[in-house]
């Protein structure tokens, strides 16, 4: 309440004497109460204008509420409310003072529904209001819509907010929003050249698009300037962008090894053509899945820990099929490619039809941990959270399976039996254990792997049909058997795509890789790091 | 005589509740579905056979048909194309089904119609397409390109003022043959040819960065921007989590799409996609008594208290009901007979009104712009004002705006040219 009053406060100091200073509160009332008559968007609109003209802070809560479709009015006495829910019922506060106001059963009340074009006029006039929060990071974003969306009429506010304005990095989107309102003013022609200067300076997306939009309209030295300043946007966002489809290919890169890494321990060091590899992953995103229901239903504080809770299950999961399936079947086909082939396909059908007949053939919700949503911008680049952490988990997965490859026993045993089967035999090592545990972990990887490819694609039966073709592309490439060829092909295949794809578009991209890949292969068929093994001499 | 009737048909109840197959035997009509149950289409079309399984047994709680019960004979095509033109031979020649309710995508549609046509089978068709079509044997209750996205661009262009489109689809024949005929409307509105961005990727298509950078790009000219989305299901679910990723609103570059329903949106959390459009002629949240009875038994039959209602769902809900009132009507299941009884039959729609069958095989339906909503439903915003004849050819494509199609004798062709007065043409008669 304090706040809002403080709020109230500032506003009075800073808004231009046209608005009423806190409009007298059964004014407001009176305002929106007519949000229960309003018919359609239009008057729904203009109840908003209305709202934002009195300049009272006050209107910002029932503002906010109604562009998250949170305003509904009761049918019997057209008594307008917030309405929040809550264990399954309506709780109902005053559109005001957010103080509770009753309950409601649903069918009570009649939402006031707003659209695309209503949430933008709200937004406005969102921000207008809330120029003066005591949050900077409000203030900032007031400052950015006004940038986006000029108004002459600001101006002053603006200036009054400026002055006001502690935090230097606020202070200059605060400038910028003045430029922008400048521009579209009746302010002389100096004030608008330096306007211009101040939006090119900025030089992000929207600075392009406001001074795009005002260029076309523009005339004379105003219109050269905004056409410069253009043009200079441009040629900055065009190295941005270069760099940024090297990190789209880093990302990519990054998706198709967690895809992949796993088939290289299962072809590229046991040999097996496992074509229910993809499975695998899928197996891992549905443990995931379930471990998020289970978390959803009984412990919703962890949710943002889920994914490091299905990271094992998924591992063992995924492992324990694969070493069933290594156990059961694989076993028996060693040495015969053809077979195994055909045998694993028909694991791959089975398993996809399992989990299609266990949870639905439709897609399952998997939620982003809060730590996995959104994006930061770096320069004029995004770059999102979800697909950052994904590269580090690809690499960080990586680093760990070239650590037990090369630095346990186990591996040890493994590459003995990979380099010469009997010779490692007639040492006293267990092939058929090591065959077994070896298909296990390359099964369980790719069972980790689809935990992290579920934040990033569909979790359906069909997930890990997707996926096959890469990885069999990636590890081919790369040089079968060797773990650090994977890497190397994985990113150049990711870079090599992106770079394609903005020419060639994403179909032809994806083919052009395709052939670049088999004239490829004609000329070095072991791949980029050809490595003397079981697989190779089979 | 009336007193037979009222035996049988406690008769076939009984039977009915019995859950005797064998019994009524000799007595069933045969209705075929297909539509695949494993396979990339799965996903949606799962659904679909479900839904025919609830009708039919819907209808036989009612009495089933001309006195006898209906028998679903289910098959799987198995999302493999050259399968559905074997599958809808046996349903017609082994089975010797009285109607076929089946199909999804239109390559699989393309490739039953010479078997429609060669055993005169019936077959309804529920999925929005892309027109250019009309067949004797084929009922289109989807939606045909004008009872969908032009409604749609329009809606755009009007309420929110956009002056620059991305036109981003799949690349196979619906989005190719939609975008082909909204590039012609739009052109025909005024729009540049370099306010119009086109973008094509493959099935499944998983990796978004780059695109969404681009119609951020595009977007950032100075003019209103939006996207007309023909992306195929399942790779809708990673095109918005990156486009909420990327922080795109639907207040700055709104995304209308035409394949994404209810069921496509249950594997998304759609709290950043608030604002998004999608066009269609239903939606579950539609505010109708028979929606909401048609809702409760849905979810009564499939024992699932979560399960969304779509929109191929309710056009196979108005399929079957004409079907069922044109077989009524002509007192056979006659395949030829039918054709002719059910053109002009009129059901209702779950969105409050009827429904109707027209001459080109196409209905009449409401078009509706709804905005997907935190819970993963979607709210109308716009609708029209009455109903929307389905126009099979389209008359914004230059070879196909003088035809027409009537099943009705004596012109009985579809694809008449009005220009030349002659029946053939364009298409596959």
């Amino acid at each position: 309440m304090n706040v809002l009053r403080a709020l109230g406060l500032i506003f009075m100091l800073v808004v231009s004497p046209a608005a009423h200073a806190q409009a007298d509160e059964a004014a407001l009332r009176g305002i929106i109460t007519d949000f229960a008559i309003s018919k359609n968007f239009r008057e729904t609109e203009q109840i908003v204008r209305e709202l934002s003209a009195t300049g009272d802070p006050a209107a910002a809560r029932v503002l906010t509420a109604l562009a998250d479709g949170n305003v509904a009015f009761r049918k019997a006495d057209k008594a307008v409310f917030i309405v929040r829910e809550q264990a399954g019922k309506s709780m109902l506060l005053d559109p005001l003072t957010g103080e509770e106001a009753g309950q409601a059963a649903g069918g009570e009340l009649t939402k006031v529904k707003v659209n695309n074009g209503l949430r933008r006029t709200i937004r406005e006039a969102l921000a207008t209001l809330t120029l003066a929060s005591p949050n900077p990071a409000i203030r900032q974003q007031a400052a950015d819509t006004m940038f986006a969306a000029p108004d002459p009429t600001a101006i002053e506010a603006l200036d009054a907010a400026i002055e006001a304005e502690a935090i230097p990095a606020v202070k200059q989107h605060m400038i910028e929003a003045r430029a922008s309102a400048v521009l579209f003013s009746a302010l002389p022609e100096a004030e608008k050249l330096a306007a211009i200067a101040i939006i090119g300076e900025r030089g992000d997306r929207a600075a392009l698009s406001l001074l795009a939009g005002y260029q076309a309209r523009a005339e004379g030295a105003l219109k050269e300037a905004a056409t410069a300043a253009i043009s200079n946007i441009q040629s900055t966002l065009a190295l941005w962008n270069a760099a940024q489809n090297v990190w789209y290919g880093i990302s990519l890169g990054s998706v198709l090894l967690l895809a992949a890494i796993g088939l290289a321990i299962t072809f590229g060091v046991m040999g097996v053509i496992n074509m229910a590899h993809g499975e695998m992953v899928m197996l891992g995103a549905y443990t995931t899945f379930v471990v998020q229901n289970v978390i959803r239903a009984s412990y919703p504080e962890l949710f943002d820990w889920s994914l490091a809770i299905a990271l094992p299950l998924a591992f063992l999961v995924a492992g324990g099929v694969g070493m069933v399936m290594e156990r059961g079947l694989i076993r028996f086909l060693y040495g015969r490619p053809l077979e195994t082939l055909l045998a694993t396909w028909g694991v791959s059908l089975v398993l996809q039809q399992a989990v299609r007949t266990i949870f639905g053939p439709t897609n399952r919700e998997v939620g982003n941990p809060s730590w996995m949503s959104g994006s930061f911008d770096l320069g004029q680049m995004a770059i999102t959270w979800n697909r950052l952490w994904i590269v580090v988990f690809a690499l960080a997965v990586f680093a760990l399976l070239l650590y037990v490859l090369n630095r346990t026993p186990w591996g040890l045993q493994m590459r003995a039996v990979t380099q010469n089967r009997r010779m490692a035999s007639s040492m006293g090592i267990r092939t058929p254990r090591i065959d077994a545990l070896t298909f296990a972990l390359g099964s369980g990887i790719a069972g980790m792997a689809g935990v992290a490819l579920s934040q990033v694609d569909n979790v359906s039966p069909d997930l890990g049909q997707g996926y096959i073709i890469d990885s069999f592309m990636v590890v081919v490439f790369g040089g079968v058997g060797n773990l650090w060829g994977t890497l190397v092909g994985a990113f150049s295949l990711g870079i090599l795509n992106k770079f394609l794809e903005p020419y060639a578009g994403a179909v032809l991209g994806k083919i052009l890789v395709l052939v670049l890949l088999i004239l490829f292969i004609q000329k070095r068929p072991r791949g980029l790091f050809a490595l003397r093994g079981r697989a190779v001499e089979a | 005589m009336r007193g037979t009737i009222a035996t049988m048909s406690a008769g076939l109840l009984a039977a009915g509740l019995a859950l005797t197959p064998a019994a009524a035997q000799e007595d069933t009509i045969k209705v075929g579905v297909l539509h695949s149950l494993s396979g990339t289409m799965a996903i949606s079309e799962t659904t679909l056979k479900d839904t025919m399984l609830f009708l039919i047994e819907e209808q036989n709680r009612k009495g089933g048909l001309l006195g006898k019960k209906l028998e679903a004979v289910v098959v799987d095509p198995a999302s493999d194309w050259p399968l559905f033109a074997e599958k809808a031979r046996e349903l017609l020649a082994v089975n010797k089904v009285a109607a076929v309710f089946g199909c999804w995508t239109s390559v699989s549609r393309k490739s039953v119609l010479p078997v429609f046509e060669e055993l005169n089978g019936l077959l309804f068709y529920p999925v929005q397409y892309e027109g250019e079509e009309s067949q004797r044997n084929v009922f289109y209750t989807g939606a045909a390109p004008n009872q969908q996205a032009i409604p749609a661009v329009d809606y755009l262009m009007n309420e929110e003022g956009v002056e620059r489109w991305v036109l981003a689809g799949t690349d196979y024949v619906y989005p190719q043959t939609t975008n082909k005929i909204l590039q012609a409307y739009l052109a025909s509105k005024g729009v540049a040819p370099e306010d119009i961005m086109i973008n094509y990727t493959p099935f499944g298509h998983s990796d978004w960065q780059t695109i969404v950078t681009d119609i951020k790009n595009f977007g950032s000219a100075g003019k209103k921007t939006a996207v007309v989305s023909t992306i195929n299901g399942d790779a809708n679910v990673p095109f918005y989590k990156e486009l909420a990723n990327q922080g795109i609103k639907a207040e700055d570059i709104p995304v209308v799409a035409f394949s994404v329903g209810e069921e496509e949106l249950a594997g998304i959390d759609t709290g950043p996609l608030v604002g998004h459009l999608t066009a269609w002629n239903y939606f579950q949240s539609v505010d109708t008594s028979e929606n909401a009875e048609f809702i409760a038994a849905w979810k009564a039959f499939i024992k699932d208290d979560k399960r969304v209602t779509n929109d191929p769902m309710e056009a196979h809900y108005i399929g079957f009901n004409m079907w069922v009132k044109a077989v009524e009507k002509a007192g056979t299941t006659d395949p030829d007979a039918v054709i002719d009884a059910i053109v002009g039959v009129s059901v209702p729609n779950l969105s409050g009104g009827y429904s109707a069958m027209m001459p080109n095989h196409h209905i009449t339906k409401p078009v509706l712009i709804g905005e997907i909503q935190a819970d993963g439903q979607m709210e109308t915003v716009w609708e029209t004002p009455g109903l929307v004849v389905g126009d099979e050819w389209s008359d914004y494509l230059p070879d196909s705006k003088d035809l027409i199609a009537d099943w009705r004798a004596p012109l009985s062709c579809g694809n008449f040219n009005v220009a030349t007065g002659k029946c053939g043409g364009k298409g596959i008669n």
